[in-house]
């Protein structure tokens, strides 16, 4: 292909970027975590992107649900259809509202129950990458958020924070294929490594003998420090065993991450021990 | 102007894919929304154009995910220029080829991107057929309809203005 000529201008270029790229990852793959400070400014600037992504989408959906779709019934009957579709408006509303109220009495019952010092957030955004399972959230640095803090929610375990700005942190869900935890299950305590595979779960380094079944709860051992001990993970969904070998286990998250809404960030610090329950009084939690 | 489009685009696309695309089909369906913008950019603007809006954006997606930055930007880079060359070598106007070409071009930039990441030995993938059929297919759709809407928009403007001309 005479485009990828080398003698010409364009293939130069593309030697030119194809060499920079490869530089780039080789300096960090020697350093294991690349350029955190550039890492850190990109994602802070994009998060206020996607905070006005999302903030704008919702307006465009409130003014084509509050201006157009009525504009249009008015059409038809101008008076009484303009009531109903008020009335209907209204009542989607109070359903969403009502539907927030649940989540948020969730979230707060969820608080009131665990010993641990939290912060609920608002999920704003997703993952860049679809290679890759993470969420942004609404709180950050200023909100007392860390590397490494937990996040869960009240259906169990949601992840970490890997990368807190001012306003914004960045989540690595426990099922990114980067992602692992400590955990046991709760009837044989079978101990092991929850490890994300980018859609659901696998349970590692569980001995084959170990006394496991199809639809055992498996909760946070807390054993790596940074997932608070006894958080749900999820069911096991299938076992393969092998003799004498690890078995490969699979597990369903109990927490359906495609539709994540609010989160509760642990703000204690690795290696949590749980602190007391009047240490909660200075929580910012909606 | 046309650079500014093409950053508008890469733009638009990251911020769609972070607020959009995990809705779609329950948030499990991989489609990346922005391989998609490079994939048409390339198409329509060239080799170097798709290279460098494949760069650009893989650079971006890499830094806000988790991964090590330059793998996705390569493997982009690579996507954009080869299908750039093949799109000035080939006529891609018509719909099978085009969907083929996302088809081809989603499948090359996940064997660059997986296979990168295994040869450095940072990530495993058993078994990833699946959603590496279920990500191309996702983006040929979407690719066509892109291109669908993008080439019918000048037309439908145009014959509005007409209409409203004839009115008058």
């Amino acid at each position: 292909m005479a485009l990828l000529d080398i003698r010409q201008r364009t293939g130069w270029l593309f030697m030119a970027v194809v060499v920079g790229h490869i530089l780039l990852i080789s300096t960090q793959v020697a350093t294991r975590r690349g350029v955190p400070v550039v890492e850190a400014l990109t994602f802070g600037v994009f998060a206020e992107v996607q905070r006005t992504t999302t903030s704008g989408i919702g307006s465009v959906r409130d003014v084509w649900q509050n201006y157009f779709a009525l504009q249009q019934t008015r059409q038809e009957n101008q008076q009484l259809r303009t009531e109903v579709a008020q009335l209907r408006v209204g009542l989607q509303q109070e359903r969403a509202l009502a539907e927030q109220s649940r989540m948020l009495q969730k979230l707060l019952d969820m608080k009131m129950e665990t010993p641990l010092k939290t912060t609920a957030a608002y999920v704003i955004a997703g993952a860049a990458s679809p290679d890759f399972r993470t969420a942004t959230i609404d709180k950050g640095t200023r909100d007392g958020l860390k590397p490494d803090m937990a996040v869960i929610s009240p259906a169990g375990v949601v992840g970490r924070i890997i990368l807190p700005t001012s306003r914004a942190a960045k989540i690595q869900l426990l099922i990114d294929r980067d992602a692992a935890a400590g955990a046991v299950t709760e009837r044989g305590r079978a101990q092991g490594v929850v490890v994300g595979t980018g859609t659901s779960l696998r349970f590692d380094h569980v001995s084959g003998t170990a006394d496991i079944k199809v639809g055992d709860r498996v909760a946070t051992s807390g054993i790596e420090g940074i997932y608070p001990k006894g958080f749900e993970i999820g069911h096991i969904e299938s076992i393969e065993r092998r003799a004498g070998e690890f078995s490969v286990i699979i597990i369903r998250p109990t927490v359906e991450f495609s539709s994540l809404e609010a989160v509760l960030v642990v703000l204690t610090e690795s290696n949590l021990a749980a602190p007391a329950a009047d240490d909660r009084s200075d929580d910012e939690g909606r | 102007m046309r650079t500014a489009g093409v950053l508008i685009a890469i733009g638009l696309a990251l911020a769609l894919q972070t607020t959009l695309a995990r809705f779609v089909v329950g948030g499990t369906t991989a489609i990346d929304l922005v391989l998609v913008t490079v994939v048409y950019i390339a198409l329509t603007k060239g080799p170097v154009s798709g290279m460098l809006a494949g760069s650009l954006a893989g650079l971006i997606q890499d830094q806000l995910s988790t991964g090590v930055l330059g793998i996705g930007g390569l493997a982009k880079s690579i996507v954009g220029f080869v299908v750039g060359a093949i799109g000035q070598q080939f006529i891609i106007s018509a719909a099978l080829p085009r969907f083929v070409t996302f088809i081809g071009a989603t499948a090359a930039y996940q064997a660059l991107f997986m296979g990168l990441y295994v040869v450095l030995g940072l990530r495993s993938f058993p078994s990833p057929w699946k959603a590496i059929a279920t990500q191309a297919l996702g983006n040929a759709v979407v690719g066509m309809i892109a291109f669908t809407i993008i080439e019918a928009l000048p037309g439908v403007i145009e014959r509005r203005r007409i209409g409203r001309r004839s009115r008058h």
